[in-house]
């Protein structure tokens, strides 16, 4: 069973859905004794960075993910939650949980598309990765696949955990981590088969790990 | 490289599609949950559904319809059609839907706009505009006017000061329907398209007048629209999803091919 955290600032319902498609058996959950029991964990969020870091802290489940990612519990950490596995976000002036060192910074208004013309912010839409590093849950997902980003600031982690990186006005990292512990800037949930994929994946080097305790 | 997106649009009244879509075989679809997996399946960018039930119990359909398709599809899609408080947007949401749509509820009362964007965020909130051409005065500088009510009201807003208007209440994209273009299948109203994808930082999305994959280029080319809405074009079977990009990308626009 994979676990998708349950606080009041996730996408849950979705990231539910894309795996009853997939028929992966998967509980929406903030209990403790389900989030360590689980396979792995999925760590979406969504809204502004502040706001879901103040859920984490006053529920006393940004500790509790820690924690678990310490025990070496595998985390796919989506958007928001991608972003908060940093240190710091300048959204809201977020002391952020600092799993993966780093930090997140806005697109700047005055970044030009290939057009020359200001890009517009949020970036919202379809866009492609650069593998930048081997990454397991791309496997199977084509070089020319695009995901669906919507967001208005992007992961800045330290150079060794970058995994993946998309263009938009410059080259940010889009996906970060290290092998059992992954953060998406893009949605998977909402990105098609290639998003689909990825989640199948996570899923798979869950069960061949077998955190389950 | 950002694409441009390809979303069909369907007008739903009471859980189902006004008109069926005709597919390959011309097998007619009047199903939305069906209608939207295939264009899913199609390599359609994003859905928009126009929810346009009068009564309260079809809204309740239109619910179940939403969830129905969130369980579908995956990629984003959005609701829009009567959508007139922050309640019926959470409803909306939670039901499954990416972003929820306003139109005429936002010139009654802009501060839907801003409830919805610090609700929810932004980007779940799209703003309607439909737009009518107009002598230019000093009320509608711009010569292009906000009208509501399927363009039978006018409302004496300019579409230009309207657009940033909603920019900076908070709206995520602006969905820009040409009530002169729109039904006539003679091309998106390129003058407007650029002048609000210009004055906005925002998305645009164009809207009304596609009757072909060329005009849809020239939307999103020089009228530097995100997306372009298209209906009569795919829902009769006069082309398919994957003929417009081929089209497109042989245009130079760069589009989402892989899905």
């Amino acid at each position: 069973m994979l676990a998708i955290l349950e606080y009041n600032a996730g996408n849950q319902t979705s990231v539910r859905r894309a795996l009853d498609h997939l028929g992966i058996a998967c509980r929406i959950t903030n209990d403790p004794a389900l989030l360590a029991s689980s396979l792995g964990i999925i760590f979406p969020g969504v809204g502004a960075a502040g706001q879901a870091m103040d859920e984490l802290t006053r529920t006393g489940l940004g500790e509790l993910l820690k924690r678990q990612v310490d025990e070496g519990k595998p985390l796919l950490g989506i958007c928001v939650g991608c972003q908060i596995l940093l240190d710091y976000s300048p959204e809201n002036d977020t002391k952020a949980l600092g799993v993966i060192p780093g930090e997140c910074l806005m697109f700047h208004r005055a970044l030009t598309d290939e057009d020359g013309a200001p890009i517009r912010v949020p970036h919202m839409g379809w866009n492609r990765l650069t593998r930048e590093k081997p990454c397991e849950i791309l496997d199977g997902v084509e070089p020319e696949a695009e995901f669906y980003f919507v967001h208005s600031y992007y992961p800045s982690p330290a150079p060794e955990y970058v995994l993946a990186t998309t263009t938009y006005g410059a080259r940010f990292c889009s996906l970060h981590g290290r092998p059992g512990l992954w953060a998406v800037q893009f949605h998977p949930e909402k990105s098609g088969r290639p998003g689909l994929k990825l989640l199948s994946n996570f899923y798979q080097y869950c069960r061949r790990t077998g955190h389950a305790q | 490289m950002l694409s441009k997106r390809v979303i069909p649009c369907l007008d739903v009244r009471d859980g189902k599609l006004t008109k069926g879509v005709k597919f390959k075989g011309n097998i007619d679809i009047g199903d939305p949950v069906e209608t939207a997996r295939i264009y899913y399946e199609e390599g359609a960018d994003e859905i928009v559904f126009y929810d346009i039930t009068a009564s309260a119990e079809g809204r309740g359909i239109m619910l179940d319809v939403v969830d129905k398709v969130a369980s579908k599809i995956f990629i984003p899609f959005s609701v829009g059609g009567g959508i007139a408080t922050v309640e019926d947007m959470r409803a909306v949401l939670l039901a499954g839907a990416e972003k929820i749509s306003v139109n005429s509820a936002a010139v009654k009362n802009p501060d839907i706009v801003s409830q919805g964007a610090a609700a929810f965020g932004s980007q779940c909130v799209v703003v309607g505009m439909d737009v009518k051409s107009v002598a230019v005065s000093d009320a509608v500088p711009s010569g292009y006017e906000i009208v509501i009510h399927g363009g039978r009201k006018f409302t004496g807003l300019d579409a230009l000061d309207w657009a940033k208007t909603i920019e900076a209440l908070g709206a995520g994209e602006i969905c820009l329907n040409s009530i002169d273009a729109d039904g006539t299948k003679e091309g998106y109203e390129l003058t407007l398209t650029r002048l609000i994808s210009d004055n906005v930082g925002i998305p645009v999305i164009a809207s009304g007048g596609a009757g072909s994959p060329a005009h849809m280029a020239r939307a999103l080319t020089e009228g530097k629209a995100s997306a372009a809405l298209i209906a009569s074009i795919v829902h009769y079977g006069q082309y398919t999803i994957p003929q417009i990009k081929k089209y497109l990308s042989g245009e130079g626009v760069k589009v989402r091919e892989v899905w």
